[in-house]
C-alpha cells in the first residue's frame, strides 16, 4: 500500500505532511531546548503508538503460538513462548476434520455468494425506484426503509423467530440467506446516494431511444454501480462472514454450521484444548486478514460510509 | 435529509404542474412501474421488520410461551415486571461498565487518529495494526480473549513477567468480569473509532492549520480550535451510538461467559427468557422496552446532529 491513505472519498486525496505535533521543526542553531522537546515529543509519540499496537497485536499472537503448539508442549510452556516448530499442523487438521470447519467454510460461502447477489439486486432496485421515478407514497416507502434503520437486530429476533418458523426456513440455510437480504438498509443507502450521482440525463436518453424501464435499470444504470456494489460486497460480506447470532439461533443443525457458529462449538469438544480452539480460531482470522491486506483502501472508505449512514 | 426532503415534498404533489423537472417527455410512464422494482424489498422489509416488530408489541401484553395455540392477554403484566423487577433491571447497570469502556474508547481513538493525522512514518502500518481488530469475526474474538484471561493464560504471565504473583480471576470474580469483558469489547472496537476520527480529520482543509501555524498556534491550539470543531460532529455520532450499543451489548460476553458470574446483558436476559425459558411474552416487553429506549435516543440523536455528518439523517 502506499503512504497516501483517504479513508473517506470526500477527504482530500493528499495526506501531504502536516506541521505541528510531533513533525520536528527546523530550529537554528541555539534553540537547542526546543529541539530537545521536539524530540521528546516524537519519542513519546512513537512509544504510545508502539504500545497501541501491542495492545492490538499480544492476544492474537498469543493464540497463534498455541496454535502451532503439541499438546505436550501446550501444557509445558507458557502462553508468551513461540512453538518449538513453526510447521506443526496437526492442531489446524483437527480443527478442519473434526471441528468441521471445513463445513462451516462451504455453509458460510453458500450464504455469503447468494445473499451478498440478493442483497445488491435488492438494494438497487430500491434505489433505482425511488431515485428515479416520482411516485405516490414514495416518502412513506424512504420513511418505511428509513425508521428500520432504527430497529436494532438482535432482540426482535423474538418475533421474528415465529415469523421464520411460520415460513418454513428453521434449520435451512435460507433463514440466514432471506434475514441477511430483507434487513439490510446500509445497502440501500449505499446505493441510493451512489444513484444520486449518476446523470439522469442517461436514462432520458435511453427512454427517448425507446428503452424501457427494466432495459434502462439492466443496462445502463446498474453496470454505472458498480463501485457502490464493491462497498457493499465489502462491508455486507465482512458482516456476513462475521455474523454469530442469526445462523446460532436459526440454523443449530450441526451440518448446517457456519463458520462462527463451528468455531463457537469448540469450546464443546475440544474444552481444554487450547491448541485445537487456537488453530480454528487462526483459520477463521486468516481469510480476513488476506481480504484486509487486499483490500485495504476500499474496506477503510467503505467501513466510513456504511458507518456513517 | 435536505435532498431526499426536497424530493420527497415534490412526490407528494405528483400533478403539481410546476415540478421541480419538467415532467413531461420521457420519465411519464406507467404508475406501476416503481412497485415493480419495490415489490420484493418491500415485501422483504415488512416480513423481516414490521411484522416481527408489530407481533412483538402484541406478544409483550400476553403470557405466551411460544408454543401454545392460544395467546393470554395478561395486560401490562410483563412490563411492570421488566420495570420493577431488580433482576432483569439490574443488568441495565452492567450496560455503565460498557459505557465506561466506550468513553474510553473514543478518547484513545480520538488520541491516536490525531495524532497519526500528523506526518508518522509506518503511519499506514500503525493504522492498520489499530484498525484491524475491527474486522476480526466476534466467536474468534471471544475465543482469544477466553485464553487472554484465563488462569494461566496471556494476562497473568504478562503479570508475572512484571512481578504480580497472584492475579485475580480475570472472567470468574463477579467484581470484575465486566471490567474484562469491557476491555475486550474497547478492543474490539477501537478501530472503528480510530478510522472515522482519522477520516474526518483528515477532511479537514490544509490551509485551516498552515494559516492557524502563520498566527503561531502551537499542537494544543490546532488541535483545540481547529481539529475538535472539524470533528464535533462525528463525535456526537459515534457518543449517541455508544450509549445505544452499550444498553444491546450482547456478543461478547454471551460468547465468553454465557452471561454468567453477573455478568449478564440486557438482550441476553431477553434472549434467555424468549429460547431457554420460553417467556416469549416477556422477553417481547424486554424487547420493546430497549425498542423504545433505542428509538428515543436515535431521534434524540438526529434532533441534535441533523444535517452534520449525513446527509441521510
Amino acid at each position: 500500500m502506499s503512504t497516501r491513505t483517504h479513508p473517506t472519498s470526500e477527504a482530500p486525496p493528499s495526506t501531504a505532511p502536516r506541521g505541528g505535533l510531533a513533525a520536528p521543526r527546523p530550529a537554528a542553531p541555539g534553540h537547542g531546548r526546543l529541539r530537545a522537546r521536539a524530540v521528546l515529543a516524537a519519542v513519546a509519540k512513537y512509544a504510545s503508538l508502539v504500545v497501541a499496537c501491542l495492545c492490538a497485536l499480544t492476544p492474537l499472537v498469543t493464540i497463534l503460538f498455541a496454535a502451532f503448539k503439541t499438546n505436550a508442549e501446550y501444557r509445558r510452556t507458557g502462553p508468551l513462548q513461540p512453538p518449538a516448530d513453526w510447521l506443526h499442523l496437526d492442531n489446524f487438521v483437527t480443527a478442519f476434520q473434526q471441528g468441521g470447519m471445513l463445513r462451516g467454510f462451504v455453509n458460510t460461502g453458500v450464504i455469503l455468494l447468494v445473499a451478498l447477489a440478493g442483497t445488491i439486486v435488492i438494494g438497487s432496485m430500491t434505489a433505482y425506484a425511488v431515485d428515479r421515478f416520482d411516485f405516490r407514497g414514495r416518502s412513506l416507502v424512504l420513511g418505511a426503509f428509513l425508521v428500520a434503520t432504527l430497529v436494532p437486530g438482535v432482540t426482535t429476533q423474538v418475533a421474528t423467530f415465529q415469523v421464520v418458523t411460520g415460513l418454513g426456513l428453521f434449520n435451512t440455510r435460507w433463514s440466514a440467506i432471506v434475514l441477511f437480504m430483507g434487513t439490510d438498509i446500509v445497502s440501500i443507502y449505499i446505493f441510493l446516494q451512489f444513484m444520486r450521482s449518476i446523470p439522469r440525463s442517461l436514462d432520458e436518453a435511453a427512454m427517448i431511444d425507446g428503452a424501457d424501464r427494466l432495459s434502462i435499470f439492466v443496462r445502463i444504470v446498474f453496470p454505472l454501480l458498480r463501485p457502490a456494489v464493491a462497498t457493499v460486497v465489502i462491508i455486507k460480506g465482512i458482516a456476513i462472514y462475521n455474523e454469530f447470532y442469526l445462523p446460532y439461533l436459526y440454523m443449530p443443525a450441526r451440518e448446517l454450521g457456519v463458520i462462527s457458529t463451528s468455531l463457537f462449538r469448540f469450546t464443546g469438544p475440544f474444552g481444554a484444548r487450547w491448541e485445537v480452539i487456537a488453530a480454528g480460531t487462526i483459520l477463521v482470522i486468516v481469510p480476513t486478514l488476506v481480504a484486509f491486506l487486499l483490500l485495504q483502501r476500499h474496506i477503510y472508505s467503505g467501513l466510513t460510509s456504511g458507518a456513517t449512514k | 435529509m435536505t435532498a431526499l426532503g426536497s424530493t420527497a415534498a415534490a412526490a407528494t404533489t405528483p400533478h403539481a404542474p410546476a415540478g421541480p423537472r419538467p415532467r413531461g417527455g420521457g420519465l411519464r410512464g406507467w404508475w406501476g412501474t416503481p412497485w415493480l422494482f419495490l415489490a420484493a424489498p418491500l415485501a422483504l422489509l415488512v416480513t423481516f421488520t414490521y411484522v416481527p416488530v408489530t407481533t412483538m408489541v402484541w406478544y409483550s401484553f400476553t403470557s405466551w410461551d411460544g408454543l401454545d395455540a392460544t395467546k393470554e392477554p395478561v395486560g401490562l403484566d410483563n412490563y411492570a415486571t421488566v420495570l420493577t423487577d431488580r433482576e432483569v433491571f439490574g443488568v441495565f447497570l452492567v450496560s455503565l461498565h460498557y459505557l465506561a469502556g466506550a468513553l474510553v474508547q473514543m478518547a484513545l481513538a480520538l488520541y491516536l487518529a490525531t495524532v497519526l493525522s500528523f506526518r508518522t512514518r509506518f503511519r499506514n502500518l500503525f493504522k492498520g495494526i489499530v484498525f484491524f481488530p475491527y474486522l476480526v469475526n466476534g466467536v474468534a474474538i471471544g475465543l482469544v480473549f477466553l485464553y487472554f484471561f484465563r488462569p494461566g493464560g496471556t494476562l497473568d504471565a504478562l503479570l508475572a513477567l512484571a512481578g504480580v504473583g497472584d492475579p485475580p480471576h480475570w472472567l470468574g470474580d463477579p467484581g470484575l468480569v465486566n471490567h474484562s469483558l469491557a476491555a475486550t469489547s474497547v478492543w474490539r472496537y477501537l478501530g472503528l473509532n480510530f478510522v472515522l476520527f482519522l477520516g474526518a480529520i483528515q477532511s479537514i482543509p490544509e490551509e485551516l492549520y498552515e494559516a492557524a501555524g502563520l498566527d503561531g498556534a502551537g499542537a494544543w491550539q490546532k488541535f483545540r480550535y481547529i481539529i475538535a470543531p472539524g470533528i464535533r460532529p462525528i463525535i456526537g455520532l459515534t457518543f449517541i451510538l455508544s450509549i445505544s450499543g452499550a444498553l444491546s451489548v450482547f456478543e461478547i460476553p454471551y460468547i465468553m461467559t454465557g452471561g454468567a458470574n453477573g455478568s449478564s446483558t440486557f438482550v441476553i436476559e431477553t434472549v434467555d427468557a424468549a429460547f431457554t425459558f420460553g417467556q416469549v411474552g416477556l422477553a417481547s416487553a424486554m424487547a420493546v422496552v430497549l425498542l423504545v429506549v433505542v428509538m428515543v435516543i436515535t431521534w434524540v440523536q438526529r434532533r441534535l446532529f441533523s444535517g452534520e455528518g449525513s446527509d441521510l439523517s
